[in-house]
């Protein structure tokens, strides 16, 4: 099959949902690019990162709207098209700018269903790059997922490949509820096998990305690569892993989680936020609430300090958990587990 | 020139239903039987009613934390309302949204809002649908004076001109934002001059002269509606009681109150008005009023009595699946 990026995946998306329905709208800042330019030339961004190149020449100015730098309006313009029945697609840029618009976010497009007693619904995607590893600095690389998983009413994406993001991106604009997107900037060049046509996978089902028998990883995001890249080494010494990759943080499997734990009796969770009620703790949580009989060691929280992103490479490398530091925590955890049993 | 006899009467009976709302709720709020807090209406009905009455059920409205007279005037049930109000399980949002979160999609109402500033962005959006739609309808985004200073309106304003969006923005000056007057807060004291700035035609107008309202909204409504674009309307108003219900309103003279019941009662004007002109006898109106005190009368009785939501209620309408 063939290989393509995550990038060119969410837009072939995007490309075939606004084929199949009208209703879909794109809009954000960028989106298209180059409105009131001195060349003339439209569609010169196609988004900040690509994504959504090759819309504006298809689907018009209608439906790919071009935005002023305004976050507040671009989330709440998409909740008000959403009311009225289109289903708006908006690019936040970073995700780190939901820090401008997040009353859209969280007191509107959240919670309109519930207020108005279920009786409309609010089918918006924001999509939202996110992740450290570019040297952006501490405003443009944080992973803010736990913040919109902590509330009622808001689905959150966080996709780990290409093949995953295309089929999550259709079920996300098909799917009724207000859906945050996370797209890791990491990821967006990565390739993987795609299918040219139409998919879409489940929310709220893990996606089993290995099995194993000694320790339960669970992994978010890029975190899902490195965590592979550890059980690489680590397979060299016999030592394997179920590798869980939730794919959606809300709604979240945990059964899938409960039941590997069934087996291994050992969980890491790797996660790039910060650690303090984050979704590595609400996972430890849920696990010490429900499965806590399952476990054979303490759970292991993998994260970046309780810090900013920092801008230095050095930094930002300490920063994010890398392969190397799976590793030595999966070792440091078995051999621990080991020693006391 | 007159307006249809139709059209008159149906204002006034839309101006009295939310004047013997609001008055009634403010009565019964003190018995302590509806819950969490209230912001009325009172005093500022041509606003709502002269705004509407350009509007069809396909044109959209988005409403404020003052919003039951946008509702009334949008066409939303005054029974299902009032039993909203008093968190019932037949409310029109089922006792879920309450008074600052009342809405009907069916009547184009988007819905109340708590948060000051945060309709008029979703009001360009539905504006949005309407241009693509390319039928002739609009948006309405109503805001007070307060919502004037708000960030998020300006980013609405401008977002409306860049895309030549089909939205109104209806700015209802009543002199105060909660307990600061306008004429401290908001620094040029000329909000319809704001979104002049911003590229739109804007008018003001008496806020307590329902025909004032209605024809400057019917004339900025011309262009709106045949692709020109955005326009606005302040609208100079009064609130006849606080911001919110138990608000002792330290920042009003004593007699301002009193005094703009006297001169600034837009139902009084428009009587004055009507029968002046010829255009309604007073009889008709006195029985307008009989009609809505009944209603009224009946909607608080039938709220009392209702029966408030189960605690399984809880759970539901947070997602359409999970």
């Amino acid at each position: 099959m063939r290989q393509i990026s995550m990038r060119d995946a969410i837009n072939e998306a995007l490309h075939l949902e606004m084929a199949r329905d009208p209703r879909v709208i794109v809009l954000g800042e960028d989106v298209s690019g180059g409105a009131g330019g001195t060349s003339g030339q439209r569609d010169a961004a196609g988004g900040v990162f690509g994504v959504t190149k090759g819309l504006l020449p298809k689907f018009g100015e209608d439906r790919v709207i071009d935005t002023p730098i305004s976050e507040s309006a671009i989330i709440g313009a998409a909740n008000g098209a959403a009311l009225a029945g289109l289903r708006p697609v908006a690019e936040l840029m970073f995700a780190d700018f939901l820090g401008v618009c997040f009353d859209q976010v969280f007191n509107q497009a959240a919670k309109f269903r519930y207020m108005f007693g279920g009786k409309t619904s609010c089918p918006i995607v924001i999509r939202a790059a996110t992740g450290a590893g570019m040297n952006m600095g501490a405003q443009h690389s944080q992973s803010m997922y736990a913040m919109v998983t902590g509330v009622p009413g808001l689905k959150v994406v966080v996709p780990s490949n290409a093949y995953d993001a295309k089929g999550l991106m259709l079920t996300a604009i098909r799917d009724d509820d207000p859906v945050i997107f996370f797209e890791h900037k990491a990821l967006y060049p990565r390739k993987s096998a795609v299918p040219e046509g139409d998919y879409t996978l489940p929310f709220g089902e893990a996606n089993l990305v290995r099995e194993g028998e000694h320790v339960t990883v669970v992994a978010i995001g890029r975190m899902v690569s490195f965590a592979e890249k550890a059980l690489d080494a680590l397979a060299a010494d016999g030592i394997t892993a179920d590798l869980l990759d939730p794919r959606t943080l809300s709604p979240l499997d945990d059964e899938t989680i409960y039941e590997s734990l069934d087996n291994t009796g050992h969980l890491v969770i790797i996660d790039e936020s910060p650690p303090r009620c984050s979704v590595a703790a609400d996972i430890a949580g849920l696990v010490a609430s429900n499965a806590f009989h399952s476990l054979k060691a303490p759970i292991v929280q993998l994260t970046p300090p309780h810090t900013p992103v920092p801008f230095a490479r050095e930094l930002e490398r300490a920063y994010v958990p890398g392969p190397q530091a799976i590793e030595a925590a999966i070792r440091k955890m078995l051999k621990e587990s080991r020693a006391a049993s | 020139m007159s307006l249809p006899k139709d059209l008159l009467l149906r204002a006034y009976r839309q101006m009295k239903t939310i004047r013997e709302f609001e008055e009634r709720l403010h009565v019964e709020i003190q018995t302590g039987e509806i819950p969490g807090f209230t912001h009325l209406y009172s005093g500022q009905e041509a606003v709502a009613v002269g705004v509407c009455e350009n509007l069809s059920d396909q044109d959209w409205i988005a409403s404020t934390h003052r919003g039951h007279g946008h509702c009334i005037a949008k066409g939303c049930d005054v029974q299902g309302m009032m039993l909203e109000i008093y968190g019932r399980r037949d409310g029109l949002c089922k006792g879920k949204g309450g008074s600052m979160h009342i809405a009907d999609m069916t009547k184009g109402m988007l819905g109340a809002n708590a948060i000051v500033g945060g309709g008029p962005p979703i009001a360009v959006g539905a504006g949005i649908a309407c241009k693509i739609a390319k039928r002739g309808n609009v948006a309405v985004a109503f805001g007070g004076d307060g919502s004037a200073n708000q960030g998020t309106v300006f980013e609405a304003m401008n977002l409306a001109v860049v895309l030549r969006a089909p939205v109104i923005f209806v700015f209802e000056n009543n002199g105060y934002s909660e307990h600061t007057g306008a004429s401290y807060a908001v620094g040029s004291g000329d909000i319809a001059g704001r979104a002049r700035g911003f590229g739109m035609a804007a008018e003001t107008c008496d806020g307590s002269d329902f025909f004032a309202v209605y024809d400057t909204m019917a004339k900025l409504l011309k262009s709106v509606r045949t692709g020109g674009g955005p326009a606005a309307l302040e609208a100079k108003t009064t609130r006849f009681f606080g911001h919110f219900e138990g608000d002792p309103m330290l920042y009003r003279a004593k007699d301002e109150v009193a005094r703009h019941r006297e001169q600034m009662d837009c139902l009084r004007i428009f009587r004055d008005r009507v029968s002046k002109e010829g255009w309604l006898q007073l009889a008709e109106l006195d029985a307008i009023d009989d009609q809505v005190m009944a209603l009224i009368d009946k909607s608080v009785t039938t709220s009392r009595a209702a029966t408030p939501p189960s605690a399984s209620d809880l759970l539901t309408d947070v997602y359409v699946s999970y």
